[in-house]
């Protein structure tokens, strides 16, 4: 038995080049709606994206701009009712997961894709240990022995540089500090070496310092196995370290997308430049804070046109009648505005 | 946890000491004279009248007496009837009935309530979501003694499928039917109780971490779902046990159960105050440690509740 | 959920806390174009749509009449029959046939609405003063205050219902003799309330508690406010509503309990017309007529059936998860 647990373990890197080369997983014009007693809410409409295998994708966005709800239709567990996808691909190595049984894509959680929570103390059931939840995956998925899977699980905490591993393992959640937690919650979603991990906003209910720590792990772990990341994020803060491209999201719409120097030196969309603007800065202290006026559309009434227009300095009467399509500005980088060349083109 | 333990055995003194006293001092001391009506129509003689006063210290203030009725009460002795009938034999012989009655309305409770409340919660707004909901709302509107009746007599009566009493045997299958009128109340409550946890907890987020961990739905269900939710039914079920028994004078004196609640209520009518007394501390016992067990239960189903 | 059969479990303890948070419904992000509506107007927007509350609201107001008119509903005589029509089937005299000694079932099933109504609803408007006050006084007092209360209610949670009731009322009704219906009534009702007190108490004792730490109060104290300024503006206001919906499924469940004393022969006693003593007179003759057991039992059944409905269609249009 533990032959295979060590091929097992040492898969990743060898195999990580014998993957099929391209697309690991895309979403292409994705579309979800809920439906509410209020009335339709226009979660998404028409997001595409892609992450390969080796590569972080950062998405970005304020809340309520459609960047979990895309990843929860990735997993599978969007809430149906009140959400519904009304249109759209999910292709995982080119098989789109909404057509699949509900067996077939059962089958991909954990192994093929895995995601880890934002708030790890209710994402994590607080009536079994944090030991018991990591190695419920080897004895269901992996039919592994008790001993064995329990191993395993203490190898996972470990990893993800858990001190004392063995002893924490039979603790449960609510014992465990906000880092600590969301640390046994990244082992949970390595246990089964997935291809692609999708992160949901993973730090920001933790503490600055920890934070740190958490997104350094997560890299760190990211480049060591090779997968295709997701980064789900509101903070510009965080991305830069970590992501190779970034995927601004606003109103359930990629606005922009581009490489991550290309987009901080120079931002293709006036919404990424308002984000950017309004990072505090330490050669502007004193002056008062640049934010974006106004607030997210109502996504049960989007504003006809762009749906950034109301909010929007450079708005002009185009941008109230035409949706700007997501178009190539140069190399690797696409942006959803009218005049996304002269925002480029500017020095 | 010892000392958790042994707080709240502390805190149960005051509690049954209030509710005996209570007790003792509502049949004892309020009725004025205690031998009015005792003797049929006429006057008690004096002979008897002087020999139960020395009986029952009744010359005492009532805290002597109760002082003395606990005394001997911690010695096992629950004291005489009247007539000079020993309770603890009252008590030995009726308690068994009763037990085993409230252990088939518990078994009845949590199977059906449970039942009807993992699958409406899973499955809610069906047509058996809806059964549920408008069955369990009669069984918690209607009074025990009409689902009592209108059973026996459909049922014993009517149909003749079950008879409409319960023999002194008291068989199993002779006490499904005063079983559940005696459990239907908790049962509906349980199923509403579980059904709301269940549909809570279905949407909670290590519901959906289970689910993104590619778990079977089965087991989702199965371990991570119904371990939660099923907490506070547990509990109710093990609060329910102590209840029940205090409950069954209707459904005993219905069926012909010749149980603790047909003693209490017979002693009542024929104001054996001595025989009233003991059961009731009997009873209140029961329901006190019974809610204490379901408090150090609740510790041990969930690890977020810590005792210091 | 309140224990609405009172009878057989009503010593099992129920806190369960009224939920009154308000959390935005329908569109996850984005705010609603419409003035927001406030939790009441809410709850009557959501009422006004179920044809339960309507059913039962109409319901209890035809029991309400019957309670206060009889006469509306029946010319027929309640208490006095002859016995050369005993037993006798419905007929168009007598919609619901006549009772062993002669007496119009009609008749009697609607002059015993009054009995049964009365007596409840007293007995809740006293639980939920005297619960409320005592709640309301171990909530903001806390210390020894709140634990002598506390432990007195233990005391009487302790008393397995039914059987508190019957020694009760077998105590102070004596030889059950003598006595007048009003007198009756009044000790059912007293029985009522000192058994069930406690349940009201706790309920308000844990919304005051939870209220009192409030920022808004805390802010009015500072100001100035006294006491029963703070508990009668900020305090009450907030626990009244789960207190309202509680007092109307307990009207339905003290009906019920009204109805099983009667029945066990220690509540209302002939020649009081009420539908427990029917039921319980009913058991004799089940199996010649057993429409004797049925119309009584399906008054009580309806006009239990009315309270508990209406308080659980305010409580789920007050109580926003449940949408």
């Amino acid at each position: 038995m533990s032959d295979i647990l060590v091929s097992e373990q040492s898969a990743p890197g060898a195999d990580g080049s014998g993957r099929p080369s391209g697309r690991l997983l895309e979403v292409e014009d994705l579309r979800v709606e809920f439906r509410t007693r209020d009335g339709v809410a226009k979660v998404i409409n028409g997001v595409t994206y892609h992450v390969e295998a080796g590569e972080t994708l950062a998405v970005l966005g304020e809340s309520g701009s459609g960047k979990s709800v895309t990843a929860q239709t990735i997993m599978g567990i969007l809430d149906t009712p009140p959400g519904f996808v009304t249109n759209g691909q999910v292709r995982f190595h080119g098989k789109d997961m909404l057509k699949m049984s509900a067996e077939e894509r059962r089958r991909i959680r954990g192994e093929g894709i895995a995601m880890i929570f934002q708030d790890s103390l209710s994402a994590l059931n607080p009536v079994f240990t944090v030991g018991f939840q990591i190695a419920e995956q080897f004895r269901i998925r992996r039919g592994m022995s008790r001993a064995d899977a329990k191993k395993r699980a203490v190898e996972m905490l470990d990893q993800v540089k858990i001190p004392n591993a063995k002893g924490r393992y039979s603790n449960y959640p609510h014992q465990f500090s906000g880092g600590m937690r969301q640390r046994a919650m990244i082992a949970m979603s390595l246990a089964l070496d997935p291809e692609v991990l999708i992160a949901d906003e993973p730090t920001t209910a933790l503490d600055v310092t920890v934070q740190a720590q958490i997104m350094d792990l997560l890299g760190e772990l990211q480049r060591e196995r090779q997968m295709g990341m997701i980064l789900i994020t509101h903070d510009l803060g965080v991305v830069a370290d970590v992501a190779d491209r970034i995927a601004v999201m606003y109103a359930g719409r990629i606005v922009e997308e581009a490489d991550v120097f290309e987009l901080y030196r120079k931002p293709a969309h006036p919404y990424t430049l308002g984000l950017l603007n309004s990072i505090p800065r330490m050669d502007e202290r004193g002056q008062e804070l640049r934010t974006i006026k106004g607030l997210p559309p109502n996504l049960m009434n989007i504003p006809p046109g762009c749906p950034f227009n109301p909010r929007c300095p450079m708005a002009q009467p185009v941008c109230r009648e035409k949706v700007p399509p997501l178009l190539q500005v140069g190399a690797g980088r696409a942006s959803a505005c009218h005049f996304a060349e002269e925002l480029v083109n500017r020095d | 946890m010892g000392r958790y333990l042994l707080r709240r055995l502390l805190q149960l003194v005051p509690v049954f000491i209030g509710t005996t006293f209570l007790i003792y001092w509502l049949v004892w001391s309020v009725p004025g004279d205690p031998f009015a009506g005792k003797c049929g129509e006429r006057r008690c003689p004096q002979q008897y009248v002087d020999f139960m006063t020395d009986k029952y210290q009744l010359d005492q203030s009532i805290f002597v007496q109760y002082a003395t009725y606990m005394k001997n009460l911690f010695q096992g002795d629950f004291g005489q009837t009247f007539g000079g009938r020993s309770i603890n034999d009252i008590i030995m012989t009726s308690y068994p009935n009763t037990l085993k009655l409230a252990v088939v309305a518990l078994l009845i409770e949590a199977v059906i309530g449970l039942g009807a409340g993992v699958l409406t919660g899973l499955r809610r707004n069906g047509f058996l979501d809806n059964l549920v909901l408008v069955s369990t709302l009669f069984l918690l509107a209607l009074p025990i003694f009409v689902i009592a009746f209108v059973l026996q007599w459909l049922l014993g009566v009517k149909w003749g499928i079950v008879t409409p009493t319960v023999s002194s045997e008291m068989r199993i299958t002779e006490l499904l039917v005063p079983g559940f009128v005696l459990g239907s109340a908790s049962m509906a409550y349980i199923a509403r109780v579980a059904r709301t946890s269940i549909a809570e907890n279905r949407r909670a987020d290590y519901v959906r971490t289970a689910i993104a961990k590619g778990l079977p739905m089965r087991r989702v269900v199965g371990v991570h779902l119904l371990r939660n939710s099923l907490i506070p039914v547990v509990t109710l079920l093990g609060t329910d046990l102590g209840a029940l028994m205090g409950g069954a004078i209707v459904t005993e004196g219905i069926f012909g159960i010749n149980g603790i609640g047909r003693q209490v209520y017979r002693a009542i009518v024929t104001k054996e105050s001595a025989t009233v007394v003991s059961i009731v501390v009997v009873l209140v016992l029961v329901y006190l440690l019974m809610n204490l067990l379901v408090d150090l239960l609740y510790a041990a189903l969930d690890p977020r509740i810590r005792y210091e | 959920m309140s224990d609405p059969s009172t009878a057989s479990i009503v010593s099992t303890p129920r806190a369960e806390q009224p939920t009154e948070t308000v959390s935005p419904v329908g569109a996850p992000q984005g705010d609603r174009k419409e003035k927001p509506r406030g939790l009441l107007g809410d709850a009557w927007l959501d009422l006004r749509r179920k044809p339960l509350f309507w059913i039962s609201a109409l319901f209890i107001l035809l029991f309400l009449l019957m309670a206060a008119f009889p006469q509306l509903f029946t010319s027929g005589d309640a208490v006095n029959g002859s016995l050369d029509r005993s037993l006798g089937k419905p007929s168009g005299d007598a919609w619901f046939g006549y009772d062993f000694q002669g007496r119009d079932v009609y008749a009697r099933v609607i002059y015993g609405a009054r009995a049964s109504i009365v007596v409840s609803v007293l007995s809740v408007l006293g639980t939920l003063l005297v619960g409320g006050a005592m709640g309301v006084i171990a909530g903001y007092r806390g210390g020894w205050v709140d634990a002598v209360l506390s432990r007195v209610a233990d005391v009487f949670f302790g008393l397995p219902f039914v059987l508190g009731a019957i020694v009760i009322l077998t105590t102070f009704n004596g030889s059950g003799t003598s006595n007048s219906q009003w007198k009756i009534m009044g000790l059912v009702t007293v029985s009522l309330i000192v058994l069930s007190w406690p349940v009201v108490m706790r309920l308000m004792r844990s919304s005051v508690l939870s209220t009192k730490e409030a920022d808004y109060i805390v802010a009015a104290r500072a100001l100035g406010a006294g006491t029963g300024r703070i508990v009668l503006k900020h305090l009450l206001p907030n626990c009244l509503a789960p207190l309202l919906v509680y007092g109307t499924i307990m009207v339905g469940s003290f009906i019920g309990a009204e109805a099983t004393l009667s029945f066990l022969g220690v509540g209302l006693k002939s020649p009081v017309v009420s539908w427990g003593i029917m039921i319980s007179e009913s058991q004799s003759f089940i199996r010649v007529s057993p429409s004797l057991l049925f119309f009584p039992s399906l008054f009580l059944v309806l006009a239990v059936l009315s309270f508990v409905m209406l308080g659980e269609a305010v409580r789920e249009a007050l109580d926003p998860k449940l949408r």
